[in-house]
């Protein structure tokens, strides 16, 4: 068994990381952090834990020496106490956006100040094992995913891997995304009267996810739209492009098909009959599968993509134990092969 | 076993033994109707299917 400390374990994916290495097979939590829980029992802020540890949150001053360190803490806290980190585990996979990008001018670019650890931003692994897989293996340092870029870059790896794209043509992500993206902290906007019902465009261009999916597909022109809709999990990218000439449908099958066989979460879903004949977020919440569908107008070349996950799943704290597996020679499926619920 | 591909998505198709010449099949991959054209060499063509809109 290896031991697993969370730091800021009290928000939605610290409650998500604890359900999943709780329940792993080769992992022993030992330690989850919160200033503002301290002392009290993690089931008390998530009550899915009950009776599922007697763990109480401690003070993040005083940490153990661990095997792994996982971070959920809100965006730039995490890079200004690396050291300290590196010093207390030889693992660390921190799922905010301090350490995604690889370069401080496009980090300053996108989040408008300088990175507090520049030195650091070259050490982490991009912790996504669809695009990372073989380097996850060696690696000590993993950063977390950001939930629409990871349904953008997922429902773009099968027509980037394939070089598919006509790469001068603009790419168009619409995601549709639920309410835990927001965190677990309250704003007028999440108050039950305002959010729900919503359908509601919070960010027609420039969200801070948009880097990651330029600094993965290598795309320059991209533009992702961001819509509040009345989910709680789930984000779902409908992504727009062109092809080159002459690709067909039965490309786009070849394409779609081969990341499927070579990612064990990965599933095409482009159904004639029945219900969910598209990939649809609902149907995965609390799994950490990726559905992926497509289509083509062969008449003007236009492509949509689309790709539906459980933002708290694969596009935060699945992601980040699906790595985790990797980075410490487990199973890459490890803890994490159940399904989503249906009906739900 | 005969085999055949699939003419909307390329997936390979096994015929099952005991299937018929017009007998309309289910592409395992993308759920497309095809009418077995042929048995030997096995054929098959894109079958009409009904669409549905949900009434949307």
């Amino acid at each position: 068994m290896i031991k697993a400390s969370i730091i800021g374990a009290s928000g939605y994916t610290g409650g998500e990381l604890l359900r999943l290495l709780i329940a792993h097979p080769k992992v022993e939590v030992i330690q989850a952090t919160s200033r503002q829980k301290l002392g009290e029992y993690l089931y008390q802020t998530h009550p899915n834990l009950r009776k599922q540890t007697t763990l109480k949150f401690t003070d993040p001053a005083e940490l153990l020496p661990t095997d792994v360190l996982f971070l959920a803490l809100p965006h730039g806290q995490a890079q200004h106490n690396i050291e300290k980190y590196a010093d207390a585990a030889e693992h660390i996979v921190d799922l905010s956006a301090d350490f995604r990008l690889r370069d401080a001018d496009f980090y300053q670019q996108w989040y408008g100040e300088p990175h507090a650890a520049p030195d650091w931003l070259d050490k982490f692994t991009y912790g996504l094992p669809e695009l990372y897989r073989e380097e996850l293996k060696s690696a000590k340092y993993v950063s977390g995913v950001g939930c629409n870029a990871t349904a953008t870059n997922l429902g773009l790896l099968p027509l980037v891997s394939a070089g598919l794209l006509d790469e001068h043509q603009p790419i168009i992500a619409e995601l549709k995304v639920g309410s835990s993206e927001g965190g677990a902290s309250v704003n007028p906007g999440s108050h039950h009267p305002e959010r729900s019902s919503t359908v509601r465009t919070y960010a027609p261009y420039g969200h801070r996810h948009t880097a990651e999916v330029i600094q993965e597909t290598g795309l320059a022109d991209v533009t992702l739209t961001m819509t509040s809709v009345g989910l709680v999990r789930g984000a779902l990218a409908t992504v727009h492009g062109k092809v080159k000439d002459g690709v067909a449908l039965k490309d786009l099958w070849k394409a779609y098909r081969s990341v499927q066989s070579e990612n064990p979460f990965l599933r095409v879903v482009k159904e004639r009959r029945g219900i969910y004949r598209v990939p649809e977020p609902k149907i995965l919440a609390g799994s950490n599968y990726a559905d992926l569908g497509f289509d083509l107008n062969p008449k003007t070349g236009h492509v949509i993509s689309i790709c539906a996950i459980d933002n708290l799943m694969k596009g935060a704290s699945g992601s980040a134990v699906q790595s985790m597996n990797l980075m410490l020679g487990f199973e890459e499926t490890l803890g994490l092969e159940f399904m989503g619920f249906h009906p739900i | 076993m005969s085999t055949t591909t699939c003419p909307e998505c390329a997936a390979d198709i096994e015929l099952e033994a005991g299937t018929e010449e017009n007998e309309i099949i289910v592409c395992p991959d993308c759920g497309v109707d095809l009418e077995v054209t042929s048995l030997n060499p096995a054929t098959v063509e894109l079958a009409p299917m009904e669409e549905e809109d949900w009434g949307e």
